[in-house]
């Protein structure tokens, strides 16, 4: 029987089916930040059931806020720490060592095609991209994944987009996955898995890749998921190279983990991109998605670059060249928080950091900080704010602020300007 | 089993997210006692301290309730503020789900079954559920009628059970 590579991965997980539409799947990695998770352990604890399934299965980082900003995050930290060491947890990054969850574990290669992964955090659909299955979960779910290491879900529905044509000049990724959750709407895709194939997709790097599968959620989708193939190989290969004789043997391996041909969607929408613009939202909906030339001209007082969405090497490459030789609006306050201290280290070794400082922004460490509003630049009530986060929900930076969705490149632009600007009217520098 | 029912409060807008239920600037508390005055902070126009939201311990809504973030600490603000059933036409997965693992109801009902419930919003709403037999009953000065509802048998089992984390423990 034909199936979509979300079905198979169901199928080869199943543990229990306790009722006819209701699949238990073994879950083979349990992720965790110290937001959701604290509370998880407490509970465990309170429960007289302080245990972990596979201490080897459970990856934790400390990422919303960090460092602490006060007693209540410390102590956030705090649990997770002592949790960790009690459970001879090895996969722990602290301060130092510690990025965004949905940037850092996929750079660590802990994601593989096939794989079941779960997280209390919404973005967890973002591993999709190496054709696993990811579902974000709350804390109820966590504490279960991390004590009998299984999951329940419904059975899953793929909706199938394709994505086909030449990509217009400054239009990225992140463009295009505002573009379809505009045709989704923000509960168009859920209790579903959103299936990204099509020439483009299969173009694009697995950061691009990242950045549509991170905001599946924001149409409700259950997971984004794409068809592992060579880039994906590429990225894991110094993961996976012990394993496989050659890049092809890996990629022909891989092959298991793609949806067969005649399998059965939900729905299939195709997507033309040669005429596009690049895309920015308005108002607290991220399906509020509107053509730049549409919005250029609102003044900003913040431009952010950073998050799980659009805070990996590549999209600071792009707002990069952007910025190189020139200076933000004296009326805008840019920051940028690349999301690992990898895509740091690399960023600095590629002279970005220093094109953003000379450019006239704040370089914060990895985390998400001013992307949920807790720390490293909350809004105002009134300010605006464009971003390459994920969501623009009232409040979401800041009581009151408002938050504009955008590509790197729009958001780069917009800091030079202090409104929202057309990244197609500049060039792009070239980086050394 | 926790208990379900009561005076409604009417929340007349699709789409209410996580983040208006309950803002991320709270998710740094680690016990749910410390939620409880934050329901709803960020929903614009509402007012936290009008008696029918204190009194409430139903809500009903629209499309897609709940999306957004998977914070549980949104079905935990309400079960703080003794609200253990939400009815919406829709809702996200996250959230359905985590009420459920809560042993809490969240219930998806048609769209014209919803503004039918949304008729009886004359401030004496109450809705009493009766959870066996799958049926809620509206009542106020409109007058009451009897709605019947279809969860997955999973998740009603999740409620019997008082949640996820017992459940599973007993089975896996
Ligand atoms: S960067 Fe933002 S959206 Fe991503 S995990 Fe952190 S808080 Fe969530």
């Amino acid at each position: 029987m034909a199936l979509t590579l979300a079905e198979k991965i169901f199928k080869s997980h199943l543990r229990d089916e306790p009722f006819p539409g209701t699949k238990v799947l073994d879950i083979d990695v349990v992720m965790c930040h110290e937001i959701t998770t604290p509370i998880a352990i407490n509970d465990l604890v309170a429960r007289g059931k302080d245990r972990v399934f596979d201490p080897d299965k459970i990856k934790v980082v400390i990422d919303h806020v960090t460092p602490a900003k006060d007693t209540k995050t410390a102590q956030q930290g705090k649990i997770l720490r002592d949790w960790v060491r009690r459970h001879g947890i090895k996969n722990f990054f602290d301060i130092g060592r510690n990025g965004v969850c949905h940037a850092l574990f996929p750079e660590q290669g802990f994601i593989r095609p096939g794989n079941t992964v779960i997280m209390g955090d919404s973005h967890t659909c973002t591993h999709g991209a190496f054709g696993a299955f990811a579902a974000g979960i709350g804390t109820t779910d966590l504490e279960v994944g991390i004590l009998k290491g299984v999951c329940a879900f419904r059975e899953p529905r793929t909706i199938r987009i394709n994505v086909s044509g030449v990509v217009p000049e400054g239009v990225y990724a992140k463009d295009i996955i505002l573009r379809i959750i505009k045709e989704l709407t923000v509960k168009g895709a859920t209790d579903s898995i959103i299936e990204f194939q099509g020439p483009v997709v299969k173009k694009m790097s697995m950061e691009s890749r990242m950045t549509l599968c991170n905001m599946a959620i924001e149409a409700g989708g259950t997971s984004g998921i794409c068809m592992p193939d060579r880039t994906t190989v590429d990225y894991l290969w110094p993961f996976i190279r012990s394993r496989y004789a050659d890049k092809k043997a890996a990629t022909a391996d891989f092959q298991k983990w793609r949806s067969d041909p005649g399998c059965n969607y939900a729905r299939v929408i195709d997507i033309d991109i040669t005429d596009m613009e690049p895309q920015v939202t308005v108002g607290y909906k991220p399906d509020e998605v509107r053509n730049v030339s549409d919005v250029a001209g609102t003044a900003v007082d913040q431009v952010y670059i950073g998050s799980c969405t659009n805070g990996r090497l590549e999209d600071l490459k792009i707002a990069a060249q952007y910025l190189k030789g020139r200076t933000i609006s004296p009326d805008v306050r840019g920051i940028v928080s690349p999301a690992t201290p990898k895509i740091f280290r690399d960023a600095d070794r590629m002279g970005i950091i220093r094109i953003f400082m000379d450019a006239g922004f704040c370089v914060t460490n990895p985390t998400c900080g001013a992307c949920l509003g807790m720390s490293n630049g909350v809004l105002a009530p009134g300010e605006v704010c464009a971003s390459t986060t994920n969501r623009n929900f009232n409040g979401r930076m800041g009581k009151g602020g408002m938050v504009h969705l955008m590509s790197p490149a729009v958001a780069a632009v917009t800091a030079l300007e202090g409104k929202i600007t057309d990244p197609r009217h500049y060039r792009r520098e070239k980086l050394r | 089993m926790k208990s379900f029912g009561g005076k409604v409060l009417f929340l007349d807008r699709s789409d209410i997210n996580t983040d208006e239920i309950i803002p991320a600037k709270y998710l740094t508390e680690i016990s749910k006692e410390a939620l409880k005055p934050h329901m709803l902070e960020d929903l614009k126009d509402f007012d936290l301290d009008a008696p029918e939201t204190r009194e409430a311990r139903v809500i009903v809504s629209r499309a897609n309730f709940g999306c957004g973030s998977s914070r549980e600490h949104a079905p935990w603000v309400f079960e703080m503020n003794e609200i253990n059933v939400v009815i919406a036409q829709s809702f996200s997965r996250i959230f359905r789900q985590n009420m459920f693992n809560c042993g809490m109801l969240a219930i998806e009902l048609p769209e014209d079954a919803i503004s039918k419930l949304f008729q009886h919003n004359d401030g004496t709403a109450e809705i009493t559920v009766d959870f066996r037999n799958d049926t809620i009953t509206i009542s106020s000065g409109r007058g009451s009628e009897t709605v019947p509802y279809q969860i997955t048998k999973f998740d009603k089992a999740l409620v019997e059970a008082g949640g996820w984390v017992d459940f599973a423990d007993a089975k896996y």
